[in-house]
């Protein structure tokens, strides 16, 4: 699933007050994959679809605290 | 004559969300691809699914749409009364 | 024609007793990329853009209402029981001082919603791209509020609602592709 993940170095300067963050990271969704969704993608079960938000499995896009 | 907000009512409104949650993501779909009869099927389905689901869920509790579009007979009028869905 | 139904799309569920986030959760009511912008949005759009893609705009704009009621609940909940001295301490003094409890249609700086948030150009690709667009920002947006809060069951709300901006954000790429389609020769009956 992390393959949904993409990271990024912070600039860090000399003269930063902060201590550097690091990485940073984005989502890039399964909606930049698929420009029409193709017909019979495999489906969760109505109770799962309802908790996670879709239907199909390939449109799932987990997200959680960092 | 309120709702009692029990373990029942929980667990029905629960699996009549699950049904209405398909139809709605079958209903975004076929709006973009009309022409998936299998889709369509299974739209269908859920569709009478749900007729069970809501017969029940509205005979136990009250009608879930306003306007008479419920279509069910109405001896009391239970509408106004709380619980309301953000009250749940 | 609008039909409501008594029940929220999802069930939610605030298990801590946090005024703050209902602060927060106001970006989503009231805010540039909610769901209050959404749903109208997409329901103005609807009327000129081609028929071949009303019904999304009327399915989706229908949807965002519901979400605005979910997220409409999550605040009520999080704010009917406190006290002004709880609200003032959430950083809620100056909603309480115009409007007690009472929700509004602000974001989370208090800022009124303004129909300048929106846009209907009239062009369908112009239109499809601003929705494109607001889906992605509201799924961004949704993922800042997760961040923000460490309560499991408000978490899990709002990854509901990020997963349908992901998926509205596919359907209106679909409704480009849609029309994109040169017109078949024109049959004449």
């Amino acid at each position: 699933m992390s393959d949904q993940v993409r990271y990024f170095e912070v600039f860090a300067g000399p003269f930063d007050p902060c201590p550097p963050i690091g990485f940073k990271s984005f989502q890039v969704p399964p909606n930049q994959f698929i420009t029409f969704q193709p017909p019979n993608l495999p489906q969760f079960q109505p109770y799962e679809a309802l908790k996670l938000g879709t239907l199909w499995q390939p449109l799932y896009s987990p997200y959680g605290s960092q | 004559m309120s709702i009692q907000l029990d373990e029942a009512y929980y667990s029905l409104l629960h699996e009549l969300q699950a049904i209405d949650f398909v139809l709605v993501e079958l209903q975004l779909y076929l709006d973009t691809h009309p022409n998936d009869a299998a889709a369509l099927q299974q739209f269908n389905q859920f569709v009478e699914l749900r007729k069970r689901v809501v017969h029940h869920y509205e005979t136990t509790y009250e009608p879930l749409l306003q306007f008479g579009r419920s279509n069910m007979p109405v001896s009391s009028w239970q509408w106004i009364e709380a619980p309301w869905p953000w009250q749940v | 024609m609008w039909i409501y139904e008594k029940k929220l799309q999802y069930p939610v569920r605030v298990s801590k007793c946090d005024p703050m986030m209902a602060k927060l959760l106001m970006e989503q009511y009231g805010g540039a990329d909610g769901e209050l912008a959404a749903a109208l949005r997409y329901l103005n759009q609807r009327y000129t853009i081609p028929d071949k893609v009303i019904g999304l705009l009327t399915d989706i704009g229908t949807e965002e209402f519901a979400h605005l009621e979910m997220i409409a609940t999550m605040i009520y909940k999080l704010t009917k029981d406190a006290t002004p001295d709880q609200l003032k301490a959430a950083g809620l003094g100056p909603h309480f001082a115009a409007h007690d409890s009472a929700l509004f249609y602000t974001n989370a700086n208090g800022v009124p919603w303004t129909a300048s948030y929106i846009q209907a150009k009239g062009d369908p690709i112009a239109d499809l791209y601003e929705d494109i667009a607001a889906e992605e920002k509201a799924r961004a947006t949704y993922q800042w509020l997760i961040d923000l809060t460490d309560d499991v069951d408000l978490q899990d709300s709002l990854k509901f609602l990020r997963e349908r901006e992901v998926v509205h954000s596919l359907r209106f790429r679909e409704a480009v592709e849609i029309l994109k389609e040169k017109q078949s020769e024109k049959r004449f009956y």
